[in-house]
């Protein structure tokens, strides 16, 4: 479904990724690891067509993403950012939020298509006309997750959708993603530095350092705590210590 | 011994119909030279109860308490001019963003050196050597150089570690610290964590340390308080948190992912029951 290969991005004259290269199958949740600066976050914003200066070859569902691509293409791929308090506009409702990217794509139903939604992602329909002030962080993390699937895309991008959130709210919206997925038949490409949240999302995990992939792996190796990498290992032991 | 005795804590806002909602509801504990953790979710209080140690709450925010002792000193009856005697010198507080809670304008050994020259007589030099000092505690490698920067010039994990020299430069006896980690790297969390115990340790100072992450608390304290809707509704002792017996302490914890994951479905804390339980 996501084909990256030798992708290289340049920020001016520092380069932020090196040569990186992955595939994520169809219905695939596939999840990239490391600390801050390691280029994980610039992966998503390529594959979203946010960043210019890149070479190398990015597909998705086969077709080669071109520089300029079409609405089409556009439509395939929606995002999930961290912070549920940064990502909505704090002077629209909800039902604005929902309804935009309906009007862009020049898509009909509006009505029925944002209430369907709301139902999807378990927010009370009387939510439909308040504004993100009057919503809780858990549920304004529902509403991004709404708006990322309104023109029902089949690849979500996940930037640290929980890390922003309260432990059992993580809970509420971990659970919320794994059934969406298994419902639309979703590919999610997930940015966190939480192992134990990739353990439970996803089936297989790049680990990445400095811009590069030092490894990837299957999670079952995650679950026992057995990545081959050194760095991976170090990022192990620090997540045991986290957990324990 | 006892550094801090707080009995019957309550903390209330002004609601809209007139009336007033307590965000802190009668809270009481004794803090001594140890590490005590609090936590809670967002809306539980554990921050108001920190603010109101401090003596931070601005109306019309309202703090009240049967006892609130700070060596000594009934924290009750303290007028604003006596405790900023005491902040800063005596009782000092690590907020959660380095980026927001520095000073923008102002270089990081004069902005350290601030907290001296409000609160002691030292000279210039003397005030010098005592910066250089704690950022040397910190583990700054070239506290020269940091002094000079300014606080944009700085990583992240380095801001927090300037954060916390500028609290223990006139050694404290008790430092609070609000998420001091939340805002920072996994990778520079730790390394923060271990400078603020091994301060805590070595200076014999009390520390409360405030989070929503059960498991750092859990790791780095010696008791823990638990905090549902402003009150304590359990407190645990050093490696006991598997052994929780609220029922909300207990939802928390099994609601985090593990390592080793393997449920397909995790349990989420039913609000409407735990309301009605407490």
């Amino acid at each position: 479904m996501i084909e990256v290969r030798d992708l290289t991005v340049r920020y001016g004259p520092s380069t932020v990724l090196h040569d990186v290269s992955f595939t994520v199958a169809e219905g695939e949740s596939f999840a990239l690891v490391g600390e801050s600066g390691s280029g994980k976050s610039t992966i998503l914003k390529a594959l979203a067509g946010q960043v210019d200066d890149w070479s190398g070859h990015m597909a998705l569902a086969g077709q080669p993403i071109a520089r300029r691509r079409s609405r089409a293409q556009a439509a395939q791929v929606q995002m999930v950012f961290q912070d549920p308090y940064g990502s909505l506009h704090p002077r629209r409702t909800v039902d604005d939020t929902l309804a935009e990217p309906l009007s862009i794509h020049g898509l009909p139903d509006h009505d029925a298509r944002v209430l369907a939604m709301l139902d999807a992602v378990g927010l009370a329909r009387r939510f439909r006309f308040r504004l993100p002030h009057q919503l809780s962080g858990g549920q304004r993390q529902r509403v991004a997750i709404a708006r990322a699937l309104m023109l029902q895309p089949r690849v979500l991008l996940l930037d640290e959708p929980t890390s922003a959130l309260d432990v059992s709210v993580q809970a509420e919206i971990l659970n919320l993603l794994k059934r969406l997925r298994a419902e639309q038949g979703l590919t999610f490409l997930l940015v966190t530095h939480d192992l134990p949240v990739v353990s439970f999302l996803c089936e297989r995990l790049a680990v990445l350092r400095s811009g590069r992939v030092v490894e990837t792996a299957d999670v079952a190796l995650l679950r026992k705590g057995r990545l081959t990498s050194a760095y991976g290992q170090e990022l192990l032991e620090r997540s045991e210590g986290r957990t324990r | 011994m006892t550094l801090l005795s707080v009995q019957d804590l309550r903390v209330s806002f002004p609601d809209r119909s007139g009336g007033r909602v307590e965000v802190v509801r009668g809270l009481s504990f004794d803090l001594g030279r140890e590490r005590l953790g609090i936590v809670g979710e967002s809306g539980s209080g554990k921050s108001m109860t920190g603010r109101a140690v401090m003596g931070l709450i601005a109306p019309p925010g309202r703090v009240t308490a049967r006892r609130m002792e700070f060596d000594g000193i009934d924290l009750t009856r303290l007028p604003e001019k006596g405790y900023r005697a005491l902040r800063g010198a005596r009782m000092s507080m690590v907020l959660q963003d380095p980026k927001f809670s520095l000073n923008p304008v102002i270089r990081i050994g004069d902005q350290i050196a601030e907290a001296l020259e409000f609160h002691t007589r030292l000279s210039a030099r003397a005030r010098r050597a005592k910066v250089l000092e704690a950022l040397e505690a910190v583990r700054i490698e070239d506290p020269e150089r940091v002094a000079r920067l300014f606080p944009h010039e700085v990583s992240g994990g380095m801001g927090q570690r300037v954060m916390i020299a500028m609290m223990v430069v006139l050694e404290p006896a008790l430092m609070i610290a609000d998420e001091p980690t939340s805002a920072l790297d996994v990778s520079v969390r730790e390394q923060v964590l271990a400078i603020m115990d091994d301060l805590v340790r070595r200076r014999g100072m009390g520390l409360m340390l405030i989070s929503h992450d059960l498991n750092m608390v859990a790791r780095w304290c010696d008791r823990i308080l638990v905090m549902f809707n402003g009150e304590v509704v359990e407190e645990i002792g050093p490696g006991a948190l598997h052994a929780a017996r609220h029922p909300y302490t207990r939802g928390l914890v099994a609601s985090l992912p593990r390592l080793d994951e393997d449920r397909a479905e995790l349990p989420v804390l039913d609000r409407a029951a735990l309301g009605a339980g407490t």
